[in-house]
């Protein structure tokens, strides 16, 4: 029988943790984070679990003292948000080149400045080059099945990749919301024991890792790293599979919300998702064709599947809860209108950037949006650049 | 089924339990078979502030995920901030506004910007100082927020609180008592107006 309980999504993916029984979690607390390091300790100091807590100096520590973990071998997890990720940084690429599965979960969070402790994708949408699979959640419920799923996707021997299994920040990750949990020996089953085929506390096979790496290999490396990255693909739906005959739960790359007939649709990821999809009741009973698209998977980019679902529609609203100042717009305008390009000729898109830095993302606000829809439909205007929803002017 | 969506906005300051309020309130809900949702708006906090905490609670599974601008019910667990906070914004007249204060609910009305539906007032103050010996304004104003909203039957809450109580309370039982009479006392002494 699956438990109904209630929890926060910083709880829920603690209460994930504590299930997987980890080995090592290096971590530095930052906000909106900070609860789940604390949780785990928690777990640590009441013998719950027998992960190895390594409270580190800073974030930078915290990810190379994760990539030191998982190629010695041991299940290695960690968690941050925003300055906490960008501090990261080049241990991320590290960690992702070294083809080493950490799980980290990303309480997603402005990055500063002007500091800023509210939710937007900034801090996970800057990380996007850097060779990790991103997963991101509507809610507490999804924050916790994508967690537990996390740790197969990246393991998978043709994958071998970190993953970030994201959440927005206080919106989710402080938000009490009914979900869903497995038993803990359903989780323990699910993920299995972690078996590298190569770690450093092998003595039958010497090893080195991250090593200098010439231009001869280089490219192949980058290319391997590359192969990795669109295996990921298959092996996320299987995963996805085996875990909805475990749950009932569907998972996919994408979801889609009333899109069968939809002329007018909007592309979003993250909490924000679940809001839009209320709009999306309310333009349904006025007349109006609206549909949905939640991106749950970012990378690797399910870029086919979002311009299959979009072919029919008139007019597509792509939402970044990120500014990458380009001067075209975010990060998922770029890629969604890449994949539009040659298959979604006659579709007129709009990049609206929102909810910057905590800004409330209100059903009148996405209803705002698809209106801006009608409107370049209406007057068969051709949208240029991008678009801030929800700014003072 | 009829959907049956209640929302409730909390007004209170930074150290006095309106967050944690926040959560009882929806704890209890999830132990009736609610949908719940209970959060609090994050900013620079500090001992003192104003902060404002909700509480959506449904028959259906809830998928929004902003702020709430027009409540059903307000809680004010500081009454100060009647002169600071425009705790009535957007609150719906069909509902109510629940105030932690000793004055009588007509007497606070003038300060609600002509705010018409029902007004309640609980001395929280004195409830819990007598029932659990120091001012803990969250037990009497979460018994007050359940009376004046009525979202769910009065034993039935008390029965799930004595549960929630056991539980949170498991390592200082001698608590539970005075938090369960503060509950029973304050279900009968709510003031209304209107």
């Amino acid at each position: 029988m699956a438990i109904r309980e209630r929890l926060s999504g910083n709880e829920a993916v603690s209460y994930a943790i504590r299930q997987v029984n980890p080995d090592v979690m290096p971590a530095f607390p930052i906000t909106p984070s900070t609860e789940i390091p604390q949780f785990i300790s928690q777990y640590v100091a009441n013998g719950q679990i027998d992960t190895i807590f390594v409270p580190v100096e800073s974030e930078h520590s915290a990810m190379s003292a994760s990539i030191g973990s998982e190629a010695a071998g041991a299940r290695t997890i960690t968690a941050t948000s925003s300055c906490g990720l960008a501090l990261m940084w080049e241990m991320l690429y590290v960690a992702a080149s070294c083809r080493l599965p950490i799980v980290l979960a990303c309480i997603n969070r402005a990055l500063s400045g002007p500091i800023n402790i509210n939710n937007d994708h900034s801090d996970s949408m800057g990380a996007r080059d850097a060779g990790w699979i991103q997963i991101y959640a509507e809610n507490a419920q999804e924050a916790y099945d994508n967690y537990i799923m996390s740790f197969r996707i990246g393991e998978h021997k043709d994958v071998l990749l970190p993953v970030m299994a994201c959440q927005d920040g206080f919106i989710t990750s402080h938000a009490v919301d009914n979900i869903t949990l497995l038993e803990d020996e359903k989780v323990k089953a699910f993920v299995g024991e972690y078996k590298p085929e190569k770690c450093l506390l092998n003595p039958a096979e010497a090893l080195s890792v991250g090593p200098y790496d010439t231009v001869h290999y280089y490219m192949e490396h980058k290319k391997q790293q590359a192969v990795a990255m669109h295996n990921a693909k298959k092996v996320i739906l299987d995963v996805a599979k085996e875990y909805e005959e475990l749950t009932g739960r569907k998972y996919g790359f994408i979801e889609k919300y009333k899109m069968e007939d939809a002329e007018y649709a909007m592309v979003i990821i993250g909490s924000s998702a679940g809001t839009a999809k209320d709009a999306v009741d309310e333009l349904r009973a006025q007349g109006v064709k609206a549909g949905l698209i939640k991106v749950r998977v970012y990378r690797p980019f399910p870029g086919e599947e979002i311009a299959a679902a979009l072919k029919n529609v008139k007019a597509v609203a792509i939402m970044d809860k990120a500014e990458s100042f380009s001067d075209i717009g975010g990060p998922l305008g770029a890629d969604v209108r890449a994949s539009m390009f040659g298959v979604c000729n006659n579709v007129k898109a709009i990049n609206f950037v929102y909810g910057l830095g905590g800004r409330d993302v209100k059903v009148d606000d996405i209803k705002c949006a698809f209106g801006k829809l009608e409107e370049v439909v209406k007057t068969d205007a051709i949208p240029t650049g991008y678009q801030y929803l929800g700014v003072r002017e | 089924m009829m959907k049956k969506l209640t929302e409730i906005r909390w007004h209170g300051r930074g150290g006095q339990g309106a967050k944690t309020a926040s959560l009882l309130l929806a704890d209890v809900a999830f132990s009736t078979g609610l949908y719940i949702q209970g959060f609090p708006e994050y900013g620079p906090e500090r001992m003192g502030a104003p902060i404002t905490a909700y509480n959506r609670l449904s028959n259906e599974p809830i998928r929004v995920h902003s702020n709430i601008y027009e409540p059903d019910y307000v809680v004010v667990v500081d009454e100060t901030l009647l002169d600071s906070v425009d705790v009535t914004a957007g609150l719906k007249p069909e509902g109510g506004i629940v105030i932690n204060s000793a004055k009588d609910p007509a007497e606070l009305r003038a300060k609600l910007k002509g705010y018409t539906g029902k007004v309640y007032t609980i001395d929280a103050k004195k409830i819990s100082i007598e029932c659990i010996g120091r001012n803990m304004p969250n037990t009497p104003m979460l018994a007050a927020a359940v009376k004046a909203s009525g979202f769910m039957d009065e034993k039935l809450f008390l029965e799930n609180m004595e549960a929630s109580f056991k539980h949170k309370f498991a390592s200082k039982p001698e608590v539970i008592a005075g938090n369960m009479k503060a509950l029973e006392v304050s279900l009968k002494e709510v003031q209304c107006n209107g």
